[in-house]
């Protein structure tokens, strides 16, 4: 039978994974919303138009549907070894956990892109005459001028974000990836025992304060000096 | 030979028609005022003369050399306005500081970037460099009456600070003409005046200034020729006296009973 400690460190494991999913989400989705925000203002129309579409349909359905997708149809299309693997190891294997990676890349990617994009677009036209006037490159003024407002506009919006991605990694669960909830349901499942389904709420909630309080220090730091 | 020779400059954003082609000289060390009710072109002006527009046709010449010519495309490559807009400084109605930076960053940012750009070896010679222009922005600080706000960040500055301090910041680079949109537009009466304080500080000094204004009693006071426009032309321009004492044009005559 289960007790308090043997289940805290069945969650913790499962915990692992969720960490894992977080961080390498946030790798990943980062520098590749910056590339979609930086697409989706080229001048060139068609680029434009096709990356401001796929961010609206990734950004229109739900990511549990997303992560449905990426896991499952490269199986049904190309009899893909993701699907095929799990034949061979009874375990859940590595492959579906980058799966799920690579679902929550894009879709964090493409939020992140909007942030970024309209952290960009706000900054007030009159900060970039103001370089120009005084002579400075367009690459002085981004990165000495525009690029620290920038950031500053986007923390607020980005912590939003983090947050949710730390609660919504739960849902690599339905594509079999062991994290916290999932660590949790099997026990549920095979011993009847419901507790340490709510018991991961407590895992959450620590790790989300952790998050937001991180936020916090940085947009304390960033907004001293200015509005 | 005057400072400043426009000629025919036109600007047009889509089919309005904003500059119909203006004309005007101005000398060394003159204060010109240009009036005129919202629309009439006068801020479109400015900005062609900051390159922050690029005017469709006719040419911009200081010193009798040109900085910009519609028909010489080589005087509109980037490089080229880099280097020829530096005739110009400009003060903006928004100020416009750098938030994040304090005063004296707001001073010496631009100069230091430039410094770092023609210094090959600038690296070894920072410290003298940046001391130097701390020293300038300094005096310029004293001048405008904010030595002592250099610390400070733009969003703890009144309106009428942040205008004086955008003033400095302009007069870092030493721009042969200095212009103003509408620089009091923003503030209150009392912040006003400090700020048309400072501008008429920098006449006495022998700046070249253009400046765009509502405010009649600077144009007419401090000013030495006085432009007033409407509907994309200058419609009528001369001395503060003969602007305002004896207006010819209907347009402007109406305009001053306002």
């Amino acid at each position: 039978m289960e007790n308090f400690i043997s289940v805290t460190g069945k969650l913790a494991s499962g915990f692992g994974t969720t960490l894992a999913l977080f961080f390498l989400t946030l790798l990943f989705a980062i520098p590749l919303g910056l590339i979609f925000a930086c697409i989706s203002r080229v001048r060139f129309k068609p680029l434009r138009f096709l990356m401001r579409a796929f961010i609206y349909i990734i950004r229109g359905t739900p990511l549990l549907l997303q992560l449905m997708i990426v896991v499952y149809l490269p199986g049904i299309v190309f009899n893909n070894p993701l699907t095929k693997w799990e034949i061979f190891h009874q375990n859940v294997p590595l492959s579906y956990f980058c799966g799920a990676l690579f679902a929550f890349v894009i879709n964090y990617a493409c939020y992140f892109a909007e942030i970024f994009r309209g952290g960009i677009e706000n900054i007030p036209k009159g900060q970039y005459e103001a370089c120009e006037v005084l002579g400075m490159s367009r690459s002085q003024a981004f990165f000495k001028v525009i690029l620290l407002q920038v950031i500053r506009n986007i923390v607020a919006p980005m912590s939003n974000e983090v947050v949710t991605l730390v609660k919504d990694t739960a849902l690599a669960r339905t594509v079999s990836v062991v994290e916290i909830y999932f660590a949790a349901s099997e026990i549920l499942r095979l011993q009847f025992i419901i507790w340490p389904l709510f018991y991961t709420g407590a895992f959450y909630l620590a790790f989300s304060a952790l998050v937001t309080l991180l936020f916090g220090i940085i947009e304390k730091r960033l907004s001293r000096y200015w509005r | 030979m005057a400072l400043l020779e426009v000629k025919d400059l036109t600007k047009s954003f889509g089919d309005t028609r904003v500059l119909k082609g203006i004309n005007f000289e101005m000398e060394s060390g003159e204060v010109l005022s240009i009036i005129g009710s919202s629309g009439s072109g006068k801020t479109t002006l400015l900005r062609c003369l900051n390159f922050l527009e690029t005017a469709d046709g006719g040419s911009i010449s200081v010193d009798g050399k040109a900085v910009f010519d519609a028909a010489d495309p080589s005087l509109s490559s980037p490089k080229a306005i880099r280097h020829n807009r530096t005739s110009f400084g400009l003060v903006f109605q928004s100020f416009n500081l750098f938030p994040q930076y304090s005063v004296l960053k707001n001073l010496t940012l631009a100069a230091i970037l430039k410094a770092k750009e023609e210094n090959p070896d600038f690296s070894k010679s920072r410290n003298k460099i940046t001391a130097s222009l701390d020293k300038r922005a300094m005096e310029l600080l004293d001048r405008i009456g904010l030595g002592d706000k250099k610390d400070n960040y733009p969003c703890e500055l009144s309106g009428g600070q942040q205008q004086r301090v955008a003033i400095a910041r302009a007069l870092m680079l030493t721009p042969r003409i200095l212009c103003f949109d509408e620089p009091t537009s923003a503030l209150d009466p009392e912040l006003t005046k400090e700020v048309l304080h400072v501008i008429k500080d920098l006449k006495t000094a022998g700046n070249t200034m253009i400046v765009v204004t509502h405010e009649m009693d600077f144009a007419r006071n401090a000013s030495d020729k006085v432009i007033f426009m409407a509907n994309g032309i200058i419609e009528e321009s001369g001395t503060p006296g003969k602007i305002f004492e004896s207006p010819e044009s209907p347009l402007l005559q109406s305009f001053l009973k306002q």
